[in-house]
């Protein structure tokens, strides 16, 4: 891997400071996510984004408050990133009361209508129609929010993925389409499974502008994003972003990982988004270590804050077992 | 399709004009469109062609097609679309040819709309109506005519509903747009020419009570949408005979209105449910469990269901018609629980 070829001046100007930290913040809850699953704190299906950091901080920090952000069940970094707090997301994964679901959805399904963090979805594809629409509503009422439809490479081979690109891009709408190309879906290589493995040529086919980006450089997710964000804001249609990432653990705790080889883990492991931001503003003295240091200290103590209430909070009634099917109160 | 048997509760107003139940359904559409600037309707021809079945005929020119929205051949995206719209404030109303088709969409339906405001934690909630038809009798084969109501009645967190009268049909729309959570509108194919009078203005419906199309002492017949009027047939069979039945059209398929039907089984004592789709796991099993589960001290005869044969449905006429439930055979299951005989 290519060293970052960022100046100082550069570096600062993009908040590539800010946007570490976010990353270690992600890193750092889910290396204790797999601490609390091992201890059997944590439970269910647990895929976590280790590697993949620099996507969910470089999208989402390109991202005005008004923006939708529709995530997959591997959305702990797209949450938190999106400013879902930790300690409801915690408490979410410990099935707690004060869960940002209640304790109904769990890892997969994270839900913060206020920040409009639209899940969480665990059907592979499963968000994609629901993102077109919510794009339509905007489109309908004037709106100039964007609507970010995450979604992994092996997505776009379901028919969710072909419908919804031929429905925004027919209808012009305000969608951007981030692939997360892990390459992996589930156990299965890219290449295994899709006929044509250049995303962006299928993406582009449909009618609408599609790029790639190293999905391991913050900033240059940040500047795709970017320019794909306003390109959307601008009524330009839908956009597709390919971010070529890896998620250096297996596709979730269940998963002895057998489909790839250790060599190939490492390989990744030396364009890590983290040490390679961090060495590169280390080296242009936009950081100090010691900043590093404090921010450490600070992400372990939230951390340890959110696990802390997370233990301690209550659980959901077992009476209110069959709230949230239908809603509540009087019609709106 | 020239039946005429729906008739009104009261004797027509001076006021009520002949409709069709197609010409009903239009105007509720119209009504919605004109009440509430959030309504939009989407689906397969709905807006150049008309609707496939003609409900639609006129509004996109009235409205134009940015509320009345043609879409692609894409039943997952495009109501997927409609649950997207439905988070972010809009009213969709969601059109789908025939259940049959509904297949497509019912990841969307079953994995979102049904499921995002509990897994979520209340939410996320989705104000989607969806409609499509259902039921055979039209000679369409297997992959157009089936009965699948009772599978989306089986899901959690759907409205279902089943208009089977004029009124019915005129009136479901409004209040399903109203509810906070998604709606599905079983249209029997059938129904669409079923012509009849409805008062001016049209009566408010609920969306939560079944409704006693006609009223008896001696058997309840249980049925909703396209079995309704062959029922209502079959009761007219039975008074010849001195039977009187009572009718109860279950018009929501979930949640079940069990209060109406036990106690027009608390005066009868018998029960016969009609149901198009397959016996096996059909509503008329939910509909026949309830009654014996908690209307059992009342029954003085097993409860009968007459369904659909279970085949997928045969083209050729005879054999379709001998597949679906009729008039004499309703009336038979009928005379046995009163008789104890055919």
């Amino acid at each position: 891997m290519t060293a970052l070829a960022h100046d100082r001046e550069a570096l600062l100007a993009a908040g590539a400071p800010a946007l570490l930290r976010q990353m270690i913040r992600v890193r750092r809850f889910e290396e204790k996510c797999v601490e609390l699953y091992s201890a059997t704190k944590i439970r269910g299906f647990l895929h976590l984004c280790i590697g993949e950091e620099a996507v969910a901080v470089g999208v989402i920090s390109s991202l005005a408050p008004g923006d939708a952000v529709v995530s997959t069940y591997r959305e702990h970094g797209h949450a938190l990133a999106r400013g879902v707090p930790m300690a409801s997301v915690m408490a979410e994964m410990f099935g707690k009361a004060t869960g940002c679901s209640h304790g109904r959805g769990g890892s997969m399904h994270l839900f913060d209508a206020e920040r409009r963090f639209y899940g969480g979805n665990a059907i592979v594809g499963g968000g994609m129609p629901p993102s077109v629409g919510m794009a339509l509503a905007d489109q309908m009422n004037g709106r100039s929010d964007v609507t970010a439809c995450i979604f992994g490479e092996g997505a776009m081979a379901e028919g969710a993925w072909h419908e919804s690109a031929n429905l925004a891009a027919l209808w012009e709408l305000p969608v951007l389409f981030v692939c997360e190309n892990n390459r992996y879906a589930m156990g299965t290589a890219l290449a295994r499974e899709h006929a044509e493995t250049d995303l962006t040529a299928r993406a582009a086919s449909y009618g609408m502008v599609a790029w790639s980006a190293d999905g391991m450089d913050v900033l240059a997710v940040q500047e795709a994003a970017q320019r794909a964000t306003a390109l959307v804001r601008g009524g330009g249609g839908p956009c597709f972003l390919e971010l070529r990432t890896y998620r250096f653990r297996a596709h979730s705790m269940y998963d002895p990982d057998r489909y790839r080889d250790k060599a190939e883990v490492e390989r990744w492991r030396a364009s890590d988004p983290i040490p390679r931001l961090t060495s590169d503003l280390l080296a242009q003295e936009a950081l100090a270590e010691s900043e590093v240091a404090t921010w450490e200290a600070e992400i372990e103590q939230e951390i340890a804050a959110a696990v802390q209430a997370a233990e301690a909070a209550p659980l959901e009634p077992v009476e209110d077992l069959t709230r949230f099917v239908t809603s509540e109160g009087p019609p709106r | 399709m020239t039946t005429t048997w729906a008739r009104p509760a009261d004797s027509p107003s001076p006021d009520a004009a002949v409709t069709t139940y197609r010409e009903a359904l239009r105007e509720a559409h119209r009504e919605a469109l004109r009440r509430d600037p959030r309504v939009f309707l989407m689906g397969e021809d709905v807006a150049r062609y008309g609707g496939s079945f003609a409900v639609s005929l006129g509004l996109a020119e009235e409205f134009g097609e940015e509320r009345v929205r043609d879409t692609p051949l894409s039943e997952s995206a495009f109501t997927g679309a409609g649950i997207g719209a439905a988070l972010r404030g809009m009213r969709p109303i969601v059109e789908i040819m025939t259940v049959n088709f509904s297949l497509l969409a019912l990841d969307q339906i079953l994995n979102n709309a049904a499921t995002l405001l509990h897994m979520s934690g209340g939410q996320l909630a989705v104000p989607l109506v969806i409609r499509m038809t259902t039921g055979g009798g039209r000679q369409l084969a297997a992959q157009h005519s089936h009965s699948l109501e009772g599978w989306y009645a089986h899901i959690p967190g759907l409205r279902v509903l089943a208009p089977a009268t004029l009124e019915d049909a005129r009136g479901m729309l409004w209040p399903a747009l109203e509810d906070p959570d998604p709606v599905l509108i079983f249209e029997h194919g059938s129904l669409y020419p079923l012509k009849g009078t409805l008062p001016d203005p049209p009566p408010e419906v609920d969306i939560a009570h079944a409704a006693i199309r006609r009223a008896g002492g001696d058997v309840t017949l249980v049925a909703y949408g396209g079995g309704l009027g062959k029922t209502v047939a079959a009761a007219d069979l039975l008074a010849a005979e001195g039977i009187e039945a009572e009718v109860v059209d279950l018009r929501v398929l979930r949640p079940l209105d069990e209060a109406t039907l036990l106690d027009s089984l608390a005066k009868t004592h018998r029960a016969v449910v009609v149901d198009e789709a397959w016996r096996s796991g059909s509503l008329a099993a939910e509909v026949s469990a309830r009654l014996s589960e908690k209307g059992f001290y009342d029954l003085d005869a097993p409860v009968e269901r007459v369904c659909g044969a279970e085949v997928p449905l045969p083209y050729a006429a005879h054999l379709e018609q001998a597949a679906l439930p009729q008039p004499e055979g309703i009336a038979a299951a009928a005379r046995r629980t009163v008789h104890g005989d055919g």
